[in-house]
């Protein structure tokens, strides 16, 4: 679940803008800091998501216009770059902002498994309320994508720009809300998993190792994809983990990955079939 | 179709030589100033090694000032530094001041290997000291031999830095990994024999080294589960419920942890989660108090605090932060508060000024204008019984580069660390049996 | 007295300059510092690397977030063979070479299949998951703390006392020379135009008697072997391998290199090598100027190179090598009549050459 949300925003960005934002953690983790600091300031736990998530759009938005703009019309690599640099700048401000100690979130449920009969099952009241919070987006996303004509807008601008452009869509502002929301989920799936990785300046760097795969296993175009993407690398980490020892959890996930997409080259859940010569 | 080729290896040979400019422009600096290395036991102060002049001692350092290694981490070089600057406030070492220079690697051995030659080649300090990690330090172990540049008190609790031989240059100082583990682990068997037992570890050399400990002291019939995690990419990133649910799964009512303190806490909450409550025993490097509670204390929203780590039993081989009463607690709280404020008070600004301290023991020791030999020769002749903020001995000798060689035993107890428990010392070998040490600590020198 | 048309044959041209260049830069090294040509050595082992990834990526359009685990693959063999096996350094290099190569082809085989992010998701996987293995084969590959690697014995008719830095200086350039000679002959043969063709439209190369797969697998078995080379001097210079260098943020650092510098020109990829080691050590010096706090002023640091590499890529679109070309072409055009360049090495400015055709970023090779 953890892995999901960041893939979703992830996917997200990619369906309305066609660039993977290496930075995408980094803002995240960005927001929380946000979120850390209202809750410092005796805010609670609903007031301090309102305003990482509203920080986030701003800061998706911002981003978009003054970085990610220039280079649209250059190579795709460039774009990856600045995203690059902005994953580097980010992190370095953060550490300068609220120093480079790991820091704890407050989770707003209980983490305390719940009772199954007499045992206490690693379920938590707060695993359950991620769990929902990562469905709604995702099916928020689907309907943006699929039933509305705002999310038809965002994928015709992120695919076809100048047909979408002579069609009257107002490509720039279409590329900029993508990213805005991109943010707003990425900053949700911070928020999210804080309580359970902590927070510091770089921990989120290896959460969207995992959401990257995640989603490119999922396939780039497909929430659903995303999230099914991310459960699977969930749960492939604990078997992998469980049978063959823990220090090849990684590898075996990336091993799953390469599997994945030597049979589907363009993940699970895309539909479009793959260009071949 | 001539041109082509004409223009691109012309520009291929202008780039190759702007390698070479580059170099040049920033080179300079390389007077390697090798000054007279007599002996120099009179009064006056002579440049008697490179970095070493009649007023001053450059030493350097590197540490993860940035990256994953930084938190926490990054606070040791700033005490060793305010250490220092009280120490030059106070006259110097033999009327010399110490300039530190410690710079970043990010916790990346290229980066280490990049800044140490630096510090040696073009700042040519005089001595690579307290250097941190295990990857990063090893990057640079035989070039510091090759260039005989002693290296003081890696700051690592790997067994590779006790070998005098091959690295005679080289000096560890904290009580390592497998010491430690025999001293948990014996402690384990004088208090709860017979009871089934859990091993949580880091896969690398910290966990393994502890392990090993471990298992030099306890009856491999009576460990029930053996469990690890990755450290060198995501493994934190899932969570540690997969392998706490194993280790209750198998029964163990005593659970041995070498863990770095982010898992030390991700730990703590996967047992919460599913209600398991066995003994704790901590590696020091994992049972820093207010790194846990900061982690933990906000789990509970704050109404049962710090409750999770409360009974954790872990060790340390330098007096806690918390213990106020102790005099050398007492000076480096103050020399914190005065040189070095804005960073945290926890037990990594204990240990910089600890592990700075001894330098400025080593450098007494050495006499008053040392050669770079002179120090290595002054760690193994008397560095064995160097007292200080150390509750136990270090284990330096011709024959062993070892730092501390035991730790006392402590427990967790809301925020603060309490040491009441027996003092052990061993050796890393096999047949050295854990003994009790009994020796005290002397009270801080009132001048510098 | 050679003909000109014999010295204007590429491979006999490229031979020429980069003898004279290496002969000057092997007595340049003599007047820097022992840390200088530490540096160089370096420099060397990220300009070879990003060189490889750069033809790969600029010149056949596969990326590649992996090319630090290629470099792990030259790395380690090169602490086996020179630390433990004592094989002379020539043959050890050859072989560090070889058997990134040979990941490279098996990577290969697997990438033909695969395009953009999807290509850089299976890549970064190879760059996460291939270090860590060497945990897995600890006892051959030294596991966490990985393996020494003895820095090479300066030949004996140096002397005892020649810096071995400064033979290592030696032998990294001369590697750099050999790899950028060979790549420079290698993109301006058919083999060149093919991985161009297959970037641009794989359909049309197809169409035009290409074989787009075998072509692909081609362009990653020698980006591979260079980034194996780059590793081998790597581990040299640094003396260690242990998994903690080859991260990702090694990949990534190549990549980074390789754009910044100029995708798809070998000139790129020495902008790039050196930026590479010299912009840490400059935001460094730059944020220590404002004595703050370490920890802060490390931490500025490090965002300056954030910053760096957003403005360098945002007022270069083409990379460094770009910016240098325009500033070239803006020189050339103002002083039209002067000569057309400095007397350096012989190595007159082409007559006739005011614009050279240079469209689609980063198509250009030099």
């Amino acid at each position: 679940m953890v892995y999901a949300a960041m893939a979703m925003a992830l996917v997200l960005i990619w369906r309305a803008t066609r660039v993977v934002n290496f930075a995408q953690g980094a803002m995240a983790m960005f927001s929380t800091y946000v979120a850390v600091s209202v809750i410092d300031r005796g805010g609670d736990y609903w007031e301090a998501l309102v305003v990482a998530l509203a920080f986030g759009f701003v800061a998706g938005a911002v981003v978009e216009r003054v970085l990610v703009r220039p280079v649209e019309s250059k190579p795709p690599l460039n774009a990856v770059i600045v995203t690059l640099g902005l994953l580097i700048l980010v992190e370095s401000a953060a550490a300068m902002i609220w120093g480079d100690s790991v820091r704890s979130y407050p989770a707003r449920f209980s983490q305390t498994g719940l009772k199954l009969g007499s045992q206490r099952v690693a379920l938590s009241p707060f695993d359950l309320y991620i769990i929902g919070a990562v469905l709604v987006v995702m099916a928020g996303l689907v309907i943006l994508f699929r039933a509305t004509s705002l999310g038809l807008r965002m994928r015709a601008s992120a695919f076809e720009p100048e047909v979408a452009r002579l069609l009257g869509v107002r490509v720039g502002r279409m590329l900029t809300l993508g990213w805005a929301l991109a943010a707003v989920v990425g900053s949700l799936g911070g928020i999210l998993v804080a309580p359970k990785v902590f927070l510091d300046p770089n921990n989120m760097d290896d959460v969207l190792v995992y959401a990257f795969t995640a989603a490119i296993v999922g396939g780039l175009d497909s929430p659903v994809g995303a999230l099914v993407g991310g459960v699977g690398m969930g749960l492939s980490l604990s078997y992998v983990g469980g049978y063959l020892g823990y220090s090849l959890e990684t590898v075996g996930a990336f091993v799953i990955l390469i599997v994945v997409l030597m049979v589907r080259p363009e993940g699970l859940f895309t539909t479009t079939t793959p260009r071949r010569v | 179709m001539n041109i082509r080729p004409n223009r691109s290896a012309w520009r291929l040979g202008a780039v190759v030589a702007v390698i070479g400019l580059v170099a040049a422009a920033c080179g300079g600096s390389s007077s390697n100033s090798t000054n007279s290395t007599t002996a120099n036991t009179s009064g006056t102060n002579t440049a008697s090694a490179p970095g070493i002049t009649a007023t001053t001692i450059t030493i350097g350092s590197h540490q993860p000032l940035t990256g994953p290694a930084a938190p926490g981490y990054s606070e040791i070089a700033p005490a060793s530094n305010a250490l220092f600057k009280y120490v030059n406030a106070h006259g110097g070492v033999d009327g010399r001041s110490i300039n530190y220079i410690y710079e970043d690697d990010g916790y990346n051995p290229a980066n280490t290997a990049t800044v140490v030659r630096k510090l040696v080649l073009q700042d040519n300090v005089f001595a690579i000291f307290n250097g941190l990690g295990t990857p990063t330090h090893q990057a640079v172990l035989s070039f510091l031999q090759t260039e005989k540049v002693p290296d003081l008190f890696v700051a690592s609790g790997c067994d590779c830095w006790d070998n005098p031989t091959q690295d005679p240059e080289t000096f560890g100082f904290q009580t390592d990994y497998t010491i430690e583990g025999k001293v948990l682990a014996s402690y384990e068997q004088a208090h709860y024999k017979g009871e089934k037992v859990g091993y949580l570890f880091q896969n690398d050399d910290f966990g393994q080294g502890g392990v090993k400990g471990f298992d030099q002291e306890i009856p491999s019939s009576d460990v029930v589960s053996r469990q690890s995690y990755d450290a060198t990419a995501a493994g934190l990133a899932n969570g540690l419920g997969n392998q706490v649910s194993a280790i209750k799964a198998a029964g163990a009512k005593v659970v041995m942890l070498d863990t770095i303190p982010v898992a030390t806490a991700l730990t703590l909450l996967a047992a919460a989660e599913i209600g398991y409550n066995p003994v704790w025993i901590v590696s020091s490097v994992g049972g820093d108090p207010p790194t846990l509670s900061g982690l933990l204390s906000s789990i509970s929203k704050g109404k049962a605090g710090a409750s999770l780590e409360n009974g954790v039993i872990s060790a340390s081989y330098l007096p806690s932060f918390s213990d106020t009463a102790n005099p050398w607690i007492a000076l480096f709280k103050s020399i914190h508060d005065q040189y070095d404020a804005s960073e945290p008070w926890d037990g990594n600004t204990v240990y910089g000024m600890a592990v700075a301290y001894t330098f400025v023991q080593t450098m007494k020791a050495a006499g008053r204008n040392p050669t770079r030999a002179d120090v290595l020769k002054a760690l193994e002749t008397d560095g064995g019984s160097f007292t200080g903020p150390g509750l136990v001995p270090f284990g330096y000798s011709t024959s062993h580069h070892n730092g501390y060689v035991g730790e006392q035993m402590g427990v967790v107890e809301n925020g603060a660390f309490n040491m009441s428990g027996p003092v052990y010392r061993t050796t890393d070998s096999s047949g050295t049996p854990v003994t009790t040490y009994s020796g005290t600590q002397p009270a801080p020198p009132t001048s510098f | 007295m050679l003909s000109a048309g014999f010295l204007r044959r590429p491979l006999v041209r490229h031979l020429v300059i980069a003898v004279v260049l290496v002969v000057v830069l092997f007595l340049v090294t003599g007047i820097l510092s022992s840390y200088n040509n530490f540096q160089i050595a370096l420099i060397a082992s990220y300009v070879i690397a990003v060189a490889g990834l750069s033809l790969l990526t600029g010149l056949n359009g596969q990326i590649s977030l992996g090319h630090g685990a290629f470099m792990a693959v030259g790395a380690y063999t090169t602490a086996l063979l020179e630390t433990h096996q004592h094989w002379p350094l020539a043959l050890v290099l050859a072989l560090s070479a070889v058997t990134a190569a040979a990941a490279g082809l098996v990577t290969g085989l697997g990438a033909a299949r695969l395009r953009g992010p999807y290509l850089a998701g299976a890549t970064l996987a190879l760059a996460v998951g291939l270090p860590e293995l060497t945990i897995k084969f600890t006892s051959t590959l030294g596991g966490e703390s990985g393996l020494p690697v003895n820095p090479p014995p300066p030949v004996s008719f140096l002397g005892a006392s020649f810096d071995p830095n400064r033979y290592l200086a030696w032998v990294s350039i001369l590697c750099v020379a050999v790899t950028l000679v060979l790549l420079a002959n290698l993109v301006t043969s058919r083999f060149g135009r093919d991985f161009r063709a297959v970037r641009d439209d794989e359909i049309a190369a197809s169409l035009s008697g290409i074989r787009v797969a075998g072509n692909q697998v081609l362009a990653f078995v020698v980006s591979a072997a260079c980034a194996g080379l780059g590793g081998a001097i790597y581990a040299l210079a640094t003396g260690i391998v242990n998994p903690a260098g080859f991260t990702l943020v090694l990949s990534i650092a190549i990549l980074t290199g390789t754009v910044i510098g100029g995708l798809g020109t070998l000139a790129g990829a020495v902008w790039g090598g050196i930026l590479l080691v010299y912009l840490p050590r400059w935001s460094e010096s730059l944020s220590n100027g404002f004595k703050l706090n370490k920890v802060v002023s490390s931490n500025l640091s490090l965002g300056l190179y954030g910053v760096v590499l957003i403005v360098v890529i945002l007022a270069f679109p083409a990379g460094l090598q770009g910016g240098v070309r325009q500033a070239g072409r803006a020189l050339r055009s103002r002083f039209m009549s002067g000569p057309g360049s400095s007397g350096s090495t012989g190595a007159a400015a082409p007559a006739g050459v005011s614009t050279p055709v240079a469209s689609g970023g980063g198509g250009e090779t030099s």
